[in-house]
């Protein structure tokens, strides 16, 4: 509300201001990104390694530092005093600037590498080259504007989760998650792929070399795992590498729907994912500024569903297009594949219809109905027009057409970079085609609910407000139903924020999961059971 | 169309709105001069402490209403003319009604304190008293110390608010130990610490005397009455408890006692006129509670059973297991049935207690001395699931099973250390059992059989 800044102050009052100890380590970070502004402008560092340690230590301890005097003199307990009075996290001046600032990033990070110093074939320069003792050390290459960002991606889930435990220390689910997504980032996403770098044409895979691999990313969120280099890559590199394809697609066809069974699609979102642990880190000043509105969630459905369709058909195409048509050279042939394509969706879509029917809404049976209808068009159209494109588009074109769209303009600049604008979940709102499809397994086929405590809701709207997935978990709470959301990432931030301590995420049995009272527990037993009868 | 108008547009008010609506086609007319759409109340605390900007306290989006057909009116009612059946609004109009529900709530006790009119003397009730306290105490230099009256749940709420701006505090409470008149002993107790270790400067024993003027007609100090001694101080908290906001029915022929007197059917004396949420009183007090009920749930339940009434189920207020909760500070409170405190408990009642020995944890389990049914509970600091202790007072379940099946009731976060072998273990020992607590089971919980 305007009315509360009327202050001409420049500097803040409490809650909003800094301490000096904020202030100082504010002073040590900046000068930590100094280093690395001034490498990006061609700066010589002398000696590299030395000065980005120095570079990425000033980062970190002035973050640590900041987080310390935030929350260290405070009892455990919610730390939300004066968020929507801060400029950064209430979409004030600061927020904007970050906004513009990360989104300018994304944008040269993405298309224009060479102003980050990249050289094809030569010696690396501007702030990459800094970075090159580093990637040498792990994987024996020079660094690439990736390595930079996986390095600067890893250093903000690590210290902004330190400032995520210290802020919940008195939850043990949210320090759990925490440790969880720090370790996987670190090891999973960074140390082991740069390490396994190493391994490229040894020996033990025959000589081959691996398509770099986060084996925490499973397909459609690395939506290029099955493309024909990568396949080149596992099929050349011995047993490792054919057990990494293998792993590939079972990750996604037989370890996630088991997982997202027992635990809903969290145990993916906010446990292991990349993109969920730096918004749940660097990401959790941004969660209360995602949108609530029903339009928004109508928005959503369509959008997110939309991409998982675009990517089938992507991946599908590209699959297609290096399949070769002799079933006597290798038993899976374009043809083969295509159909199995089919047969899938076919089955998945009938067995949903058949018994979850009744759990979609309306407009989501005619969107599942309709891309249903497209997809398979668009296979049977290929059958009659006969060889050569696959549906109606060149495989890559629809590659690049996705790359671009979905993986960088969608997932980084707006995913990432928006995060003060839009909140810290844009991408796993409205993007990401494995929220998408996890989430469609987690409304319709699984244990995971968030709990409602009888009539306990005071409709304050602490959960609503600090949902970053823009689950308006209020109406649900305050109606004494239970949260089953496709879109729910368990991050628990409800339930902690919760001052009646109303919601519990649980995995228990299916039936009753999904309920809705019309009159809370504590009246009238006679009243309560006439009315909610269904 | 028979034409429901309702005045005051909080939880009760607005809880039979939804409910008549989902019920009829009635046209269905909400008038508040508070705010233009309903908001929770419980809630404004955050907006000053910046967890939530005041929008967020809306639980219906703005569209809402005209989607549901509920009008709303921004106006403040002077007048109620139950024989001509309409109300008049501050602006000289008149509103007819067919029927009529007062749901207008409570406003801040002020027991006659000389100074109590002066400026920075402030209740938190309404938005308006938001409002004021953002104007009243912006900062801790304008606001270099505030003194709140009265130690029960709005006073800590604010005295929690004012301290997320490190605002300097002084908490005036009249009983030797925090909401004691509510609270048993060890409880209680707990929230004194927990409270001075907020850095609040709690006084127990303490009341306010009068309230001291600067030249300018603004706050300078109170005189505390037990020790006269003059605290210094630019706001002046009055949180000693609420009382119906009926003011504007003196004259309109409705019973009118501390609230609006209402039987069990919610009606008034004037026919077709009710009351519900916190501005009615009950003729007689519904078992254990008390004849007014200023509490949000309550307010809940009354807005749900008058809708079958109106709606031609005639039906009486009839609430099931009493059930409230709170949060001091940092710790979650959550009660279910009745756990009296040490002065107001009968004699059969026997309370079992334990406390964490360092967190802020406890929980009280009372039950009868004779039968050992379990009567009610108190946590602090953990979380209860309100279905299955629902069903333990439903069931007269005795505390011996409840004890043994403590663990069902857990509600806290997963991976949450749990207490209930320690509990366990300290019951035994007070009453010299040897009950051996069972592991949490699911389909006890979900109930499947």
């Amino acid at each position: 509300m305007s009315n509360y800044d009327k202050s001409m102050a420049l500097t803040g009052q409490p809650p909003k201001s800094l301490s000096l100890n904020q202030k100082l380590a504010t002073v040590l970070g900046m000068m930590g990104m100094g280093i690395l502004l001034l490498a990006t402008f061609n700066v010589s560092f002398p000696n590299k390694t030395l000065w980005l340690t120095v570079s990425l230590l000033a980062i970190s301890l002035g973050t640590l530092w900041f987080s310390w005097d935030a929350y260290s003199r405070k009892l455990p307990g919610i730390k939300n005093d004066g968020v929507w009075f801060k400029s950064i996290s209430s979409r004030g001046l600061w927020g904007w600037m970050a906004g513009l600032a990360l989104t300018g990033f994304y944008i040269i990070l993405y298309f224009y590498p060479e102003y980050l110093g990249l050289v094809n074939g030569g010696e690396n320069k501007g702030v990459i080259a800094l970075f090159d003792p580093l990637s040498k050390l792990l994987s024996g290459n020079p660094a690439s504007q990736w390595f930079v960002y996986g390095t600067l991606y890893t250093v903000a889930i690590l210290i902004f989760g330190i400032k995520f435990l210290w802020k919940y220390r008195h939850n043990r689910y949210e320090r759990l998650r925490t440790f969880s997504v720090m370790f996987f980032q670190l090891a999973f996403a960074f140390i082991i792929p740069e390490v396994m770098a190493r391994l490229n044409g040894h020996k033990i895979l025959n000589g081959g070399s691996l398509p770099y691999y986060d084996l925490k990313s499973i397909w459609p969120l690395n939506y290029y795992n099955f493309e024909g280099y990568r396949i080149k890559g596992f099929l050349s590199s011995g047993d490792i590498g054919f057990a990494l394809l293998i792993f590939g697609i079972i990750s996604i066809f037989v370890i996630t729907p088991i997982l997202t069974y027992r635990y809903g699609k969290r145990w993916y979102c906010s446990w292991v994912c990349g993109c969920g642990g730096l918004a749940e880190t660097a990401g959790d000043a941004f969660r209360q500024l995602s949108d609530k509105s029903v339009n928004a969630w109508k928005i959503e459905r369509w959008v997110v569903h939309s991409v998982v369709v675009f990517v089938t058909l992507m991946t599908t195409a590209v699959v297609y297009s290096y399949l070769g048509t002799d079933t006597s050279k290798y038993w899976l042939t374009k043809s083969t594949f295509l159909i199995g394509v089919a047969a899938l969706l076919t089955l998945v879509f009938g067995l949903v219809m058949l018994f979850k029917r009744d759990q979609l809404q309306k407009d989501a049976q005619y969107g599942a109905i309709g891309y249903f209808v497209i997809i398979m068009a668009l296979i049977g159209f290929h059958f009659f027009s006969g060889e050569g494109q696959v549906f109606l588009f060149k495989s890559e074109t629809l590659r690049k057409t996705y790359s671009f769209l979905i993986g960088s303009i969608f997932s980084g600049v707006i995913g990432t970079g928006f995060y003060p604008i839009f909140g810290s979940r844009v991408w796993c709102r409205f993007g990401c085609p494995m929220a998408a499809i996890l989430g469609f397994q987690q409304r319709l086929f699984s244990r995971f609910r968030i709990t409602t405590n009888g009539g306990q809701c005071i409709s304050c709207g602490n959960c609503s407000t600090y949902c970053e997935m823009g689950i308006d978990v209020r109406t649900y709470a305050q109606k004494g139903e239970n949260i089953v959301r496709a879109s729910c990432v368990g991050c628990g931030i409800c339930s902690a924020v919760c001052p009646r301590g109303v919601l519990k995420l649980e995995n228990g049995p299916l039936e009753g999961r999904i309920d809705s009272n019309q009159i809370l527990l504590g009246n009238d037993v006679d009243l309560m059971s006439l009315v909610n009868q269904k | 169309m028979e034409h429901i108008a309702i005045i005051g547009n909080g939880i009760a008010g607005v809880t039979a709105a939804r409910h008549i609506r989902k019920l009829s086609d009635k046209k269905i007319t909400i008038i508040s001069s508070e705010t233009q759409y309903f908001f929770s109340r419980t809630a404004l605390m955050y907006v000053y402490m910046g967890h939530m900007k005041f929008e967020h306290t809306q639980p219906y989006e703005n569209h809402f209403w005209k989607k549901n057909r509920i009008d709303l009116i921004q106006g403040f009612v002077t007048k109620v003319n139950p024989e001509v059946k309409n109300v008049l609004l501050e602006n000289g109009h008149a509103i007819p009604y067919d029927k009529l529900i007062i749901a207008t709530g409570s406003k801040p006790n002020k027991f006659g304190w000389p100074g109590q009119e002066l400026e920075g003397v402030q209740g938190l009730y309404s938005k308006q008293d938001l409002d004021l306290l953002e104007k009243n105490a912006p900062n801790n230099t304008v606001c270099q110390r505030a003194v709140i009256v009265g130690g029960g749940l709005i006073g800590i709420e604010l005295a929690e608010m004012l301290r997320t701006r490190n605002i300097p505090v002084t908490f005036l409470v009249r009983e030797n130990s925090f909401w004691n008149g509510v609270l048993p002993n060890g409880e209680s107790q707990m929230i004194n610490e927990h409270i001075q270790e907020h850095h609040i400067d709690l006084r127990l024993n303490a009341s306010l005397k009068e309230i001291i003027a600067d030249e300018n007609g603004r706050v300078k100090s109170v005189i505390v009455a037990e020790t006269g001694e003059e605290i210094p101080c630019n706001v002046v908290g009055l949180t000693a408890g609420v009382t119906p906001n009926i003011d504007f029915l003196k004259d309109s022929g409705i019973e009118l006692g501390r609230g609006v007197k209402v039987n069990r059917f919610l009606e008034t004396n004037m026919e077709d006129v009710y009351a519900i949420g916190d501005c009615a009183e009950q003729h007689e007090a519904i078992g254990n509670r008390r004849p007014v009920e200023a509490v949000w749930y309550t307010g809940r339940m009354m807005g749900e059973t008058l809708a079958q009434t109106i709606c031609g189920n005639k039906t009486e207020y009839n609430p099931g297991h009493w059930f409230n909760s709170a949060k001091f500070l940092d710790i979650e409170y959550q009660t279910y049935g009745w756990v009296f405190p040490e002065k107001k408990k009968k004699e059969n009642e026997t309370h079992f207690h334990w406390r964490h020995a360092k967190e802020k944890k406890c929980i009280t389990i009372a039950f009868d001395q004779e039968s050992k049914q379990l009567l009610g509970l108190n946590t602090f600091g953990i979380r209860i699931r309100h279905q299955i202790v629902d069903q333990w007072l439903s069931d007269k379940k005795d505390i011996d099973f409840v004890m043994e099946h403590l663990a069902d009731a857990n509600f806290d976060p997963e991976f949450y250390r749990t207490y209930e072998p320690q509990i366990v273990s300290k019951y035994n020992t007070d009453f010299g059992t040897s009950i051996q607590p069972k592991k949490k089971n699911l389909k006890r919980i979900f109930q499947l059989g």
